[in-house]
């Protein structure tokens, strides 16, 4: 009950604030998952509702050599990229609680910066260094320009998680015999698993669904789903694409239900 | 004597232990360096690359030209100010949308508010291609909209929806409101109710007490969205690329082409920095006003 509503009299504000509410809620949610229906058409044009119910988008997707080498290469690329960044990124975020705030405060602008400079800059940038040292096209080089734009979103999870962990408890590790190295694996790590987990997470689905840097980077042989999703629908609305991006939508929907699990266990462990 | 034998004692320690701080923080800094050099060569040595051809004319010498053509050219005048409207209108509407969101559900029960913060999250984990793909559909000629509006009996003949102007925005807008709206809900829930309650029972009116204690509360929150939504929709490549249907042009796709169709990488580089320069500066503004880390950090 809205305080502000509460003690002022004409109370059906309150009603059109649901209203509005619940229509940007639906405005925010809904729009994706129309492509999900979508994807089961008979016809090979786009309706809503389909007339006819098929699975010959998906046939035509999981039927095409050329889409299923593109899937791989993100499937491996994201794979990667997360066990990669995941370590990189909370060894970081450990590392920056205990520098003075300085530091940490220049630290965090470095960290920021590949999230917000635009993106097609990074993307003709590291297409120009890696021609000069023959990564374009390849695995390495994809992983390595994702990890940096993935490490990012795992060091501000951690350093969220760690800013709710008490340091004494690893200084209690410490002063009862146990080293450094030990203190962080075995009391200071189990306490922040959720935000590493949640971390490893972003860093997967932000790898699977980098565009611009793949475009430039990717390609041949090594092209990414999102680089050939990308080049087609520039040509046409083709619907092999609804059963693409109804497969991408599951697989985002998946990990945000995981986080949204770790998230209530967390909050269970803490009370 | 013993006293202040006692407190030189301490006096020495102190500094010790501040040093030995000092250490142990550059010790554990060490930690952070993998992530940070892999950021340093990925990201800046490309783009400070980039950003340098622009300073250089075609021979190879230091020159101003780059930047004397782009701020004559009309096609790349054009460019800014799409650019700038676009972003500015995006801003408009995700602040528009969000901030009424925000503030009914940070008046909602904490749990049913974490529920429904699910449904602002899914966009936020979903691909932005396949986010934009979905517009596509939905506003195409026989999209969706066209398709209700016209067997409802409203329209005759479909509406331009994708493919232009609108089409990009309300793309825009739907890829960029979870931005603004997680720094400024998290904001808004750390505002205790209860000042509101004793800015009333201290004779404000409701409306004037959301104004004066709720609103400037949120000030920083509502900031940080602000710049996260203006700072991204600025360097907007793939929405409008495929929303805009080839006739919405903004720096991001201007820069893109100027190298890959015209090879003119003198004048894309001069652009990038221009867009850099905007970024930094709204970034730079709010750094200086609430700290780098409240624009993540939640």
């Amino acid at each position: 009950m809205a305080a502000v509503e509460m003690v002022g009299k004409r109370k059906y504000n309150n009603l059109w604030l649901d209203f509005a509410g619940v229509c940007i809620l639906f405005f925010l949610a809904l729009p994706t998952f129309i492509v999900i229906p979508m994807s089961f058409s008979g016809a090979s044009y786009l309706e809503f509702p389909p007339e006819s119910w098929s699975f010959r988008w998906y046939e035509s997707y999981f039927g095409s050599s050329e889409w299923m080498r593109s899937t791989r290469t993100s499937l491996l690329v994201a794979f990667l990229t997360t066990i990669i960044a995941t370590p990189l990124g909370s060894l970081a975020a450990y590392g920056l609680t205990f520098t003075s705030a300085r530091v940490r405060n220049v630290s965090q602008l470095i960290v920021v910066v590949p999230i917000l400079v635009p993106v097609i800059l990074i993307a003709i940038g590291v297409f120009h260094l890696y021609a000069k040292l023959g990564l374009n096209y390849t695995i390495t080089g994809i992983v390595i320009a994702h990890t940096s734009l993935a490490v990012p979103f795992v060091i501000i999870t951690v350093l969220a998680g760690l800013k709710n962990y008490d340091f004494n408890q690893e200084l209690a590790a410490r002063s009862l015999g146990a080293s450094r190295p030990r203190a962080l694996l075995t009391i200071t790590l189990p306490q922040v698993k959720f935000s590493i987990q949640t971390g490893a997470l972003l860093a997967f689905i932000t790898s699977l669904d980098e565009v611009v840097v793949s475009m430039f980077v990717s390609g041949g042989e090594n092209a990414t789903i999102t680089r050939r999703m990308f080049n087609s629908l520039r040509d046409q609305v083709d619907p092999t694409i609804a059963a693409i991006s109804s497969c991408l939508i599951i697989i985002s929907v998946s990990a945000l239900v995981t986080v949204l699990i770790f998230n209530r266990n967390q909050s269970k462990d803490q009370i | 004597m013993n006293i202040a034998s006692n407190n030189q004692l301490e006096g020495l320690n102190s500094k010790e232990l501040a040093k030995a701080r000092r250490k142990e923080g550059r010790l554990f800094f060490n930690l952070s360096l993998p992530s940070l050099i892999t950021i340093l060569i990925v990201v800046f040595i490309p783009v400070f690359w980039l950003s340098s051809l622009s300073f250089f004319d075609r021979a190879g010498d230091f020159s101003w030209e780059n930047y004397d053509r782009i701020f004559q050219s009309q096609l790349y005048i054009k460019t800014f100010i799409v650019t700038l409207k676009i972003s500015f209108i995006t801003l408009f509407f995700c602040i528009l949308l969000g901030y009424p969101l925000c503030y009914w559900l940070s008046q909602l029960p904490n749990r049913l508010a974490s529920i429904l913060m699910i449904f602002v999250l899914l966009p936020f984990w979903t691909s932005i291609l396949v986010r934009t793909y979905a517009w596509l559909v939905i506003l195409q000629r026989n999209g969706i909209i066209n398709d209700t509006l016209i067997s409802i009996g409203w329209i005759d003949e479909p509406l331009q929806l994708a493919h232009n102007l609108t089409g990009s925005i309300i793309g825009m807008v739907h890829i960029l409101l979870p931005f603004f709206i997680l720094p400024l809900f998290a904001s808004m829930r750390s505002i205790d109710n209860n000042f509101i309650r004793a800015a009333i029972s201290l004779g404000s009116t409701p409306r004037g007490a959301f104004w004066q204690v709720f609103f400037k509360m949120s000030l920083p929150g509502f900031f940080a969205g602000t710049v996260l939504v203006f700072v991204l929709a600025l360097g907007t490549y793939v929405t409008p690329a495929l929303l805009g249907g080839g006739k919405i042009q903004m720096l991001a796709q201007r820069i893109d082409s100027t190298i890959m169709l015209y090879s003119n990488w003198g004048a894309a580089s001069a652009l990038g920095v221009v867009l850099l320069i905007l970024a930094f500066a709204v970034i730079w503004i709010f750094n200086r006003a609430f700290g780098i880390d409240k624009l993540f950090m939640r």
